[in-house]
């Protein structure tokens, strides 16, 4: 018995998330389902798969090195790990990845392909076959049970600790035979934002913008200089980045990103059903609207009620 | 060029759901119900895909109860020329779904399957990439843009960090994210329209699929309510509390 955990990572490095995903299956370790192993499939991804190999609680890595994984797209990868499992009969109980973009891509694809149900974005940990997670984009809590061979799930990053670099020998890192490259999606190009800014799902403090700001050059000229002063990441709601204040990668929501961070500062953000469901778990929240009867104040720990043209830069001053 | 889109009745997403009391499930009794709002865009963009003169017919499926044909002639009303509606009492999870439609496409031959890319109400985010893996076809999910031409489709991807494009041969699956285009209202001349279009009612069994769910609900709850906190007077007040009270900054 052993959980295999998907790795996802740019070749180079893991991505934060991918330590959440092992901190999860190291639980659910502890939980009967034995001893954790990550696969790296990627090109040139030797330095990602030694950062997997030192993490706490990893007891194999395994790598799949080839240029056809260079792009890890959804096809070559869910065509691997569907082999993986097959050529280890009977050994992988179970099978994780982070909800994240990358995770919710691949990861159906595996579950159908071995004909088991997959679990999303997994909150808790019950038992080896029980698990907690969202429906109704939060609202509630579904407690669900699978009778599959196989228990396929992404989990929920902000649910799950960091897992730490502890293994300072490293779990034993394995080279497996690369599967076929099937040839039907092609990768043309990547956009990403760039920045010097923390990642929005690893930030200890994310200053968020909402409609109130009233237009993108407001949006960067009153939150990035608090950002900064604050070591944050930048966050929207889905009507700010609708309406084109910002980019649509910083839209936190259940359509978004969840994220929950120390310390969450919405700036003009009123606080939708599915704003909150994408922050409500942060530790400390802070709320600046001038409407006071915004229900963003229903979740918020600290409301400060304002015009805030005039308490962000006020803020910004005071923050040393 | 055939479409097909599957459309699935969710309670509307301007309801505000309650847990049952005796923790079975949410109540969704004399609740308003109405079509998932990504399967909304993906009948959107199947639509400006035919009258772009790409697409010559764009054919929507629900899966579930006979209610199911008020979202199909939804979808009509938008400009689907016609639906199917796999009937069914039994709760229907996302592996169950794509196992159906694996069989609707094994009969309809379409080119292309534009699916949102998860249901407000189970957020399972599944549906599309396992039809596609059960078809051994590509994919393309979370599509805030869609270019069909020379038998692929040129796919700009929502990712975490930005956007990607993928070229993808077709047939495939495309999951739509919110930003692929904005529904357009249906209008009332389209609406009776849609009251004529053809409507056709299979069963599972009709189709050899077992749709009997693999996970079993044990429990559902309300989450731990988050409380309002304080009213601070200004910002040297906010700054304290977040320094000495937090200590989060």
């Amino acid at each position: 018995m052993a959980i295999l955990v998907i790795a996802e990572h740019d070749n180079a490095s893991l991505k934060a998330a991918t330590l959440n995903a092992v901190a999860a299956a190291a639980e659910l370790g502890k939980a009967g389902g034995g001893e954790v192993h990550v696969l790296v499939a990627g090109a040139n991804c030797a330095a990602a798969a030694a950062e997997a190999a030192k993490l706490a609680g990893v007891a194999k890595v395994r790598v799949a090195d080839a240029a056809h994984y260079e792009a890890q797209t959804a096809e070559n990868v869910s065509a691997l790990v569907v082999a993986l499992i097959a050529d280890n009969a009977g050994d992988y109980s179970h099978l994780v990845a982070p909800g994240t973009s990358y995770g919710k891509n691949v990861t159906p694809r595996v579950a159908a392909l071995l004909d088991v149900a997959q679990i999303s974005d997994v909150v808790a940990i019950e038992s080896a076959d029980t698990f907690q997670r969202p429906i109704y984009a939060g609202n509630a809590l579904a407690t669900v049970k699978s009778a599959d061979r196989v228990k396929v799930l992404t989990v929920r990053t902000t649910a799950f600790e960091a897992a730490a670099v502890a293994n300072e020998g490293g779990a034993a890192v394995e080279a497996l035979t690369a599967g076929p490259d099937l040839g039907v999606a092609k990768l043309v190009g990547r956009e990403l934002t760039k920045s010097a800014r923390p990642e929005l799902g690893a930030a200890k403090i994310i200053v968020s913008g909402g409609r109130g700001l009233g237009s993108g050059e407001n949006y960067h000229k009153l939150l990035e200089p608090l950002a900064d002063k604050l070591g944050a990441a930048l966050g929207a709601s889905r009507a700010a980045v609708d309406a084109g204040f910002a980019p649509n990668d910083y839209q936190v929501g259940q359509t978004g990103k969840i994220v929950a961070p120390q310390l969450y500062i919405a700036v003009g953000v009123s606080g939708a059903i599915q704003h909150l469901a994408g922050m409500k778990d942060s530790k400390v929240i802070v709320a600046i609207n001038k409407d006071p009867e915004a229900p963003i104040f229903q979740v918020a720990d600290y409301g400060l009620v304002g015009d805030l043209f005039e308490v962000v830069p006020q803020l910004v001053a005071t923050v040393s | 060029m055939k479409v097909l889109v599957p459309v699935k009745r969710v309670v509307d997403y301007n309801v505000k759901v309650r847990v049952k009391s005796d923790g079975t499930g949410v109540d969704i009794a004399n609740v308003k119900m109405s079509m998932n709002p990504f399967d909304e865009i993906a009948i959107e963009e199947a639509v400006r895909l035919k009258e772009a003169g790409i697409a010559t017919e764009v054919v929507a499926v629900s899966c579930g109860l006979a209610a199911c044909q008020e979202t199909l002639r939804a979808a009509m009303a938008i400009g689907a020329d016609r639906g199917i509606l796999v009937e069914t009492d039994v709760e229907l999870q996302p592996l169950a779904v794509a196992k159906l439609l694996k069989a609707l496409c094994g009969k309809e031959a379409p080119q292309v399957v534009i699916c949102g890319k998860q249901a407000i109400d189970d957020d399972s985010n599944q549906t599309g990439q396992m039809l596609a893996a059960l078809m051994g076809w590509p994919q393309a999910t979370f599509a805030s843009k869609l270019v069909i031409a020379d038998g692929a489709a040129t796919v700009t991807r929502e990712i975490d960090g930005g956007l990607e494009t993928l070229e993808i041969k077709l047939p495939a699956v495309v999951t739509t994210d919110l930003r692929l285009n904005e529904p357009r209202y249906a209008t009332l001349p389209n609406i009776m329209k849609a009251k004529k279009k053809p409507l056709e009612t299979v069963k599972p069994a009709d189709l050899g699929v077992d749709v009997a769910p693999r996970l079993a609900t044990l429990k559902v709850v309300e989450p731990a309510k988050r409380s309002a906190g304080v009213r601070v007077a200004d910002v040297a007040q906010l700054v304290d509390k977040l320094k000495n009270e937090a200590k989060v900054i």
